[in-house]
């Protein structure tokens, strides 16, 4: 009964809330017992059983007195990765130094999704302050990847990826700086996508780099995410950097492609050696059965690809650097006094970070310093301009481009700890949009297979800005070009 | 006081100036002074995770009037940097401030040392930025510092000037020139003691002639005497090494008013690296050219302009000076002006008769129980002849305690000034015939006997009587 239930996609789900044919309760109880049973993959940090319960009676009782007007998702259970603050719901960043955090404000994406009547079930794991491309970087564990739980769920988002992928709930926020969720999206059978840079507020979202961090949301299905992100988007004055745009009616416009004459962009920096086989024929098939259906393939070069993860690595971590600065044990977080001031502050900030974020703070501290700065940050910055002035550029001839969302399979936890460098290099393909600050969305594409477990493979297709809707669009015709793509209901 | 063996001074200040906007640059918070610690922080200025910066249009506002004022360009695309530095008052680990691209750049202030030719003296550029809040070290038990947030995020703007200034006195006209323009311009209270105008100075020595040698950075002066003083001081200090062969290295020092002297704060080697870059939680500052004019349109008189249009109407230096000290002086002067009254009899009244009753009471112009129009009244009754000088300062005592209006109080009492030639000369004939022997002194050549005729017909006329024509008359009578 449960598992009928919770395969439901989150569509099929919010008609069946609304028919009265299940309970939001119902639903909301077989989501929690999901999250307790499944606790082995490590998706979830808190789960918040309790405030759940209120919300789905308080969904429910809305439901019965029919005030469903303006509350889209009213009654579903929904995950939210553990960077936006929850209030009076503990909110960890997955780092030691916010273990006991507890905001007394709420973000404003997760504001959006109570007032449109969705059930917080879970704060969801990730890589510590979203820095990490495998899930490995939390300070409570990693995550398991549902289909090989020797393997990485990929990261920043690894906790939302997992649980959605894992029926755990029906859809989750993430967030995405340099591909944080697109490539777990593509490592778990999801759908992930990241809007345009300034699209979703991030009001009450714990900073990673500010310049680059977007929030955005994980489904089953393309209509599911669109859903999602529809609930999300829009301006917020409290935020400076959102824009003041109006958000278009994404899951309305769906089905509205006409595939004959779209023209698919293929960039050649993508399709390199060293990208597994199986995903560079996973990818071009896609491409090849929209030009049998009457679009038009274009081959398209983006020739500062290359220079993306390096730029990147310099303007992350600079940002991040300074971000993170406010986490020095005096007003809030983890503190270990020492014996005077600036003993306190490095205890503190000892303990409370993982390697890999101590690691992003030196070198942001070390390209912004005094002599530094303009060899590596202004370099970096030159750069990103040249990397968005390719895309808009190519999008001048295209009207979205296709590429593997990563260029691996999902690997074995533990297998890139030692090598941060080869981990970065796992990001090459979501870099550049997000420097670029374009909207990219990540749909199973096919499965390919390593050691004999069969693993997802991930389409990426990214827009011009603002461009989600046309994003939102293909990556649905794909789904029926391509078929069904079911994730195992596992226990 | 000049220095020894040639020397001369170089200075520059950098003042730090608090906008007066009711809430925070970048947050909500208010700004009111004097608030129990840590009662006007919100979760923005306490640095908490995932808050952001939204930028206050008023304080840009103050930046393009002060830019306005001081004939400086407005930069169209200024830019806000986080400069980062760890320090428990700074929640964020940065304070978000402008680095190459501030909101004014260039612009001017023309000082005058009193006895000395006005000089014009450069201005670099003014930025924005947010203040830090407040360290307490002193307040509870040994090894304990406090930390008041109320100060954390207010607005702040930093005005550079080029090192043109020469001596203290110049740098402290220059302050004093400052301080009025950003009251006058009401985007500053100006209050030093409050800490809402502050100064850094920075000095050098060096021969007329020279290039500018090692300068010193003296921090947080918090008044024009210790800044005049101060600087005296550290320049003293230089000359000293200098003529003893040594070098002044280039440091950060603090001002000791107790002891009258300077100390090392930080040397050069231990300056932060701020690690400066543009806040990406906030776009550039777009000023389109229409804002600057909106903003010019709101904009009084300058001091300047107004002691030029004050000089032509024959005011003295002094009256000039005190009436452009305070806009609100200017303006209750024009009010006058405005309601008739003839200017310099205005000005003598207004800041001889008017600000000296209300220093006694103690009370501000704005607090004044006469009005500019109802003062404008007054001297408007004494050029008309109405009323003398002698009468009106009468009438006047009436209209501080009453709130009245000067002829209204002139014709209740009775004390319109009596002009008729017929009853003045029969009161001045009056007194002629009643007093024999007076009349017999002063035509034995005691002129000063002359007065007791006029006092006699003022008695007469309870001090009404016009006392120009009584003088004629009884000259007359008595030729």
């Amino acid at each position: 009964m449960s598992q009928h239930l919770l395969t439901l996609t989150a569509t099929q789900a919010l008609e069946k809330l609304r028919s009265k044919e299940i309970s939001a309760t119902e639903l909301t109880q077989a989501s929690l017992a999901r999250l307790e049973a499944r606790k082995g993959l490590n998706a979830a940090l808190t789960i918040t059983a309790e405030s759940a319960l209120a919300q789905a009676q308080a969904a429910d009782a809305a439901i019965a007195k029919g005030e469903t007007a303006g509350k889209p998702l009213l009654g579903l259970p929904v995950g939210v990765k553990d960077l936006f603050c929850t209030q009076g719901i503990r909110t960890t960043a997955a780092s030691k130094m916010l273990e006991n955090f507890v905001p007394a404000y709420e973000s404003t994406v997760t504001a959006k999704l109570w007032a449109a009547g969705a059930v917080n079930v879970a704060k969801l794991n990730m890589d510590e302050y979203a820095m990490g491309g495998s899930g490995e970087n939390s300070a409570f564990g990693p995550t398991k990847n549902p289909w090989d739980e020797a393997r990485v769920p990929g990261g920043s988002s690894s906790g939302s990826a997992a649980a959605v992928a894992d029926y755990q709930c029906f859809a989750a926020t993430g967030s995405d700086t340099g591909g944080s969720i697109r490539q777990p999206a593509a490592f778990t059978g999801t759908v992930g996508i990241k809007p345009t840079y300034g699209r979703c507020s991030r009001w009450g979202m714990v900073a990673f780099a500010s310049s680059l961090d977007q929030a955005g949301v994980f489904g089953r299905t393309v209509a599911d995410a669109a859903l999602m992100l529809h609930t999300i988007a829009g301006h917020d004055p409290k935020d400076s950097t959102s824009a003041p745009l109006e958000v278009p009616n994404w899951p309305q416009t769906l089905g509205q492609l006409n595939i004959k004459g779209l023209r698919i962009g293929l960039p050649k920096e993508y399709f390199i050696e060293g990208l597994n086989p199986e995903i560079r024929t996973a990818v071009l098939g896609a491409a090849k059965a929209f030009e049998a259906q009457g679009a038009e393939i274009v081959e398209i070069s983006l020739p500062s690809t290359p220079y993306a993860v390096a730029a990147y690595y310099i303007v992350a971590p600079a940002e991040a650097a300074s971000n993170l600065a406010r986490y020095d044990g005096m007003r809030y977080g983890l503190r270990v006094e020492g014996k005077n001031l600036v003993e306190t502050y490095t205890n503190s900030r000892t303990a409370g970070f993982g390697d890999e974020v101590k690691r992003r703070i030196m070198v942001g501290n070390y390209a912004l310093s005094s002599g530094y700065y303009d060899a590596y940050y202004t370099k970096a910055m030159q750069a990103r301009t040249l990397i968005a002035n390719e895309f808009a550029a190519a999008f001048e001839k295209v009207d979205v481009l296709f590429c593997p969302t990563a260029p691996s399979l999902p690997f074995k936890i533990g297998a890139k700890a030692n090598d941060p460098v080869s981990l970065y290099l796992e990001d090459a393909f979501t870099i550049p949009a997000s420097m670029a600050g374009l909207p990219g969305i990540s749909v199973p594409c096919a499965m390919g297979a390593e050691e004999g477990t069969a693993l997802p493979i991930g389409l990426q297709i990214l827009g011009p800005r603002w461009g989600e809707e046309k994003i939102l669009q293909v990556a649905h015709a794909w789904e029926h070009l391509r078929g069904a793509f079911t994730i195992p209901f596992k226990s | 006081m000049a220095l020894p063996h040639g020397y001369e001074m170089v200075i520059g200040l950098e003042v730090h100036a608090q906008v007066t906007t009711k809430s925070k640059l970048f947050s909500g918070s208010s700004t009111a002074f004097g608030a129990e610690p840590n009662t006007q922080a919100n979760e923005i200025d306490l640095g908490m995770p995932g808050m952001l910066p939204v930028l206050n249009a008023g304080a840009v506002e103050a930046g393009i009037k002060l830019g306005l004022a001081i004939g400086a360009a407005i930069n169209p695309a200024s830019v806000f940097a986080r400069k980062n530095y760890y320090y428990p008052d700074l929640p964020k680990g940065y304070q978000i401030s402008q680095y190459d691209e501030p909101i004014v750049k260039g612009g001017q202030l023309e000082i005058q040392v009193e006895g000395q030719p006005a000089r014009t003296i450069a201005i670099t550029r003014m930025h924005l930025e947010e203040d830090a809040g407040k360290s307490i070290h002193d307040l509870g038990p040994v090894n304990v510092s406090y930390v008041d947030l109320n100060r954390a995020g207010v607005p702040l703007m930093e005005i550079v000037s080029e090192p043109d200034l020469r001596t203290p006195e110049e740098a402290g006209a220059y302050m004093k020139k400052l301080r009025t323009l950003l009251r006058w311009l009401g985007i500053c209270d100006g209050d030093m003691e409050k800490g809402n105008l502050r100064c850094d100075a920075n000095i050098s020595v060096r021969k007329p002639g020279e290039p500018f040698r090692t300068r010193c950075e003296i921090k947080n002066l918090n008044s024009i005497r210790h800044i005049m003083h101060a600087i005296q001081h550290e320049a003293e200090r230089q000359v000293e090494i200098y003529e003893k062969g040594g070098t002044v290295s280039q440091e950060t020092r603090l001002w000791d008013p107790d002891n009258e002297e300077t100390r090392t704060l930080r040397s050069k080697e231990d300056a932060h690296d701020y690690r400066y870059f543009p806040d990406p939680d906030l776009l550039p500052v777009r000023i389109e050219p229409a804002r600057i004019a909106r903003v010019q349109a709101t904009m009084p008189t300058l001091p300047d302009v107004l002691a030029q249009e004050f000089a032509a109407l024959g005011l003295s230096h002094e009256d000039i000076t005190l009436l452009t000290s305070d806009i609100t002086y200017a303006a209750y002067f024009n009010q006058m002006r405005a309601a008739g009254a003839e200017s310099k009899l205005a000005a003598n009244w207004m800041m001889g008769e008017l600000f000296g009753a209300l220093n006694k009471r103690e009370i501000s112009l704005e607090q004044s129980p006469v009005s500019a129009a109802q003062l404008a009244g007054l001297v408007k009754l004494i050029t008309e002849g109405t009323i003398s000088g002698k009468i009106a300062k009468q009438v006047f005592a009436e209209m501080l305690e009453k709130g009245s209006e000067a002829a209204a109080i002139v014709a209740a009492l009775g004390l319109t000034q009596i002009s008729d030639e017929g009853a003045l000369r029969a009161a001045c004939e009056k007194a002629v015939a009643a007093n024999p022997d007076a009349v017999a002194k002063f035509k034995g050549g005691n002129e000063r006997i002359f007065g007791s005729f006029v006092g006699y017909v003022m008695k007469e006329t309870k001090g009404q009587a016009n006392p120009e024509r009584v003088n004629a008359i009884l000259k007359e009578l008595l030729a």
